[in-house]
């Protein structure tokens, strides 16, 4: 006879409902372990779909997505005309927001230059952009489809093609469009200050400026050499893949990740405090059938067992319940949530802790409990 | 089991005294009661209402702990000025089967379950444990709601399934605190024969208070309470 289940069939609905409610708060500390790891994945997603072997940003910055970088435009051809540069292309970065159907929506705008490196890398719909202007590629995740038009900043453009997978660390989609449409575009949006001077020639004008070159190399040159030969130019860094792969996952990963680090701490630390009044409210109303075992004789371990028993229950099918949420969930959400089997089996024994010493709470409580409060009233 | 001779009774209380509080609102629930009562007999507890008698049955049965005095249970003596059993609610799953006044059952069990949970509790297996509850509710006639939960049952109902509870483990000793209380006559009279038979049959002491005329005459002895005194050795019915 399993008096912890008993107890708990005799007020299913209860237990049902406590269950559900910790499912879901456990359902968001996975998630943002899920996210957490997601933002390596979805960063490298980023860096990877450009396949570039050498990176050429500002001097002393970091790259285009860790800090603003900008280069001249004519960067690329010196780039190109290094041995063993197979080819190279000049990108820019900026985010857009746009308003669709009532909504503001992030966009980050990539500009690339057609049949050069920097662009998508795979289509899902549509055609690669081939005229010179006012063309668009999607992600998927943005939900435009082709044909449609967006306007950004004083043109419209049509969506020709639409790609997947790829987001950027803040979680917002992305669009590629050409090269010169993305400088118009920054120059559109710019402040109106800097635009009338750029106007008077005095400080950039709105096509000198890249954000980076990227640069594929011949496979059997080594990046490190081709890298080192460029590093003489003043003015500008260079990072191989690799370097800006790394520095990646440091810099910008890391910032990002310590907010949803502390997220996930504080996450875990409510969920602890709140299982614990849980345990304690569902002991405290057992407190007069416990005084009953006590009285009929029952020692402290079926008390125990009692307590803890339902303490795991409830922290297994909460956990359980939550991480299948989140599992089932995962890909309508905007971010990339990988969950490791690893880091749900550290979550799940947490929880377990968790559970066990939330659980001594209520202990502590019932085994203080004097029999003789059964036969008071 | 304890070395318990015939000549020694199965439950031997002396100058037991007990107070509730201190100082001003000081109740003397109890004033050096000293009672024995044989394996075999029953014997009745009387007396107004505040005047002890449960008192006495909780302190017997190591519920609340005594003031002052000496008791020895089956043998064994648990207290002297201070509890000297270790294990007191192992003492009393294993000897004292006790009958509340308020009937006390587990809410989450049905009828047979809150009788076999105290055969669980002594490690009785679950199929010999639900025939042998099963019987014992059928004996107090109350087995056509052995699946009822205590809530579904009527006052007389929830008692006799407590005093089936009391019952189950065979205990030596029962202290019974008003047991027919909530019921008619004739189910008054069964639970008293099924006490009386046990206390034969078993050789087991039973202390019963009770308020109710109807059954004084299945008692073997009774001792009157009052102001937490007890006022002579038993009258011998
Ligand atoms: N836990 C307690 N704290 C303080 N006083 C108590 C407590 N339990 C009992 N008393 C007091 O001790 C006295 C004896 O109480 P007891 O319950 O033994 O009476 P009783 O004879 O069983 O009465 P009844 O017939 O009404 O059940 C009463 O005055 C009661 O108020
Ligand atoms: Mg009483």
């Amino acid at each position: 006879m399993n008096l912890a289940w008993r107890d708990i069939r005799h007020k299913l609905g209860r237990f049902v409902l406590t269950c559900f409610g910790l499912s879901l708060l456990l359902s968001v500390v996975v998630m943002m372990a899920g996210i957490y790891r997601g933002q390596t994945s979805d960063a490298l997603a980023l860096l990877r779909a450009i396949r570039a072997d050498i990176w050429i940003v500002e001097s002393g910055t970091l790259g285009p997505f860790a800090e603003a970088s900008s280069i001249p435009g004519d960067t690329r051809e010196m780039v190109a005309r290094i041995n063993g540069v197979v080819e190279a292309g000049s990108i820019t970065m900026q985010n857009v927001q746009i308003e669709r159907s009532g909504r503001k929506v992030r966009l980050q705008v990539a500009g690339y230059e057609p049949g050069r490196p920097g662009g998508p890398i795979h289509l899902v719909a549509g055609r690669e952009i081939t005229r010179s202007h006012y063309e668009l590629i999607a992600d998927r995740q943005t939900g435009l489809a082709v044909g449609e038009m967006i306007h950004l900043g004083r043109n419209d453009f049509t969506v020709v093609g639409v790609t997947s997978g790829v987001v950027t660390l803040s979680g917002d989609s992305i669009v590629y469009m050409t090269l010169r449409d993305a400088q118009q575009l920054q120059f559109d949006l710019a402040p109106s200050a800097t635009r009338r001077e750029a106007a008077r020639g005095a400080q950039r004008t709105q096509t000198d400026f890249v954000n980076a070159v990227v640069a594929r190399l011949s496979p059997d040159v080594p990046p490190e050499e081709v890298a080192e030969i460029m590093r003489r130019w003043k003015h500008l860094s260079v990072l191989t893949g690799t370097e800006q792969e790394v520095l990646m996952t440091r810099t910008v990963i890391e910032r990002a990740s310590k907010q949803i680090g502390l997220f996930l701490v504080m996450l875990t630390i409510v969920s602890a405090v709140i299982i614990s009044l849980i345990l304690y409210t569902m002991t405290m109303d057992k407190i007069r059938e416990i005084a009953t075992l006590k009285l009929i004789g029952a020692p402290d371990r079926t008390i125990i067992a009692l307590i803890v028993q339902q303490a795991l229950m409830m922290g297994v099918i909460g956990f359980v319940a939550g991480t299948v949420l989140v599992y089932l969930f995962k890909n309508n959400l905007p971010r990339a949530i990988v969950m490791l089997p690893s880091d749900i089996a550290t979550l799940f024994g947490l929880v377990i802790v968790i559970c066990l010493l939330a659980s001594m709470l209520g202990v502590r409580a019932a085994l203080r409990v004097d029999p003789g409060r059964a036969l008071v009233g | 089991m304890a070395a318990n001779t015939p000549s020694q009774p199965l439950v031997e209380v002396k100058g037991l005294s007990k107070h509730f509080g201190e100082g001003e609102s000081r109740v003397d629930a109890l004033r050096d009661v000293t009672i024995s009562v044989e394996a075999g007999e029953v014997v009745g507890l009387l007396g107004p209402s505040g005047s002890g008698k449960s008192t006495l049955l909780n302190a017997i049965g190591s519920i609340i702990q005594p003031s002052e005095g000496w008791m020895r249970l089956d043998g064994e003596v648990v207290y002297d000025n201070r509890w000297l059993s270790r294990d007191l609610r192992h003492m009393r799953l294993e000897k004292i089967g006790f009958i509340f006044q308020t009937h006390n059952l587990l809410p989450f069990l049905d009828a047979t379950d809150n009788v076999a949970v105290v055969l669980h509790l002594a490690g009785v297996p679950r199929g010999d444990a639900i025939k042998r509850s099963e019987a014992l509710l059928d004996y107090l006639q109350v087995g056509h709601r052995k699946h009822a939960w205590p809530s579904q049952l009527s006052g007389g109902e929830a008692q006799r399934v407590a005093i089936a509870r009391a019952l189950a483990n065979r205990p030596r000793i029962i202290l019974a605190d008003e047991p027919t209380a909530a019921l008619d006559s004739v189910r008054a009279g069964i639970v008293m024969d099924l006490l009386r038979k046990l206390a034969v049959e078993q050789q087991a002491a039973i202390i019963a208070v009770t308020h109710d005329d109807k059954i004084f005459d299945r008692f073997d002895r009774i001792f009157h309470l009052r102001d937490g005194r007890l006022d002579d050795g038993g009258d011998q019915l």
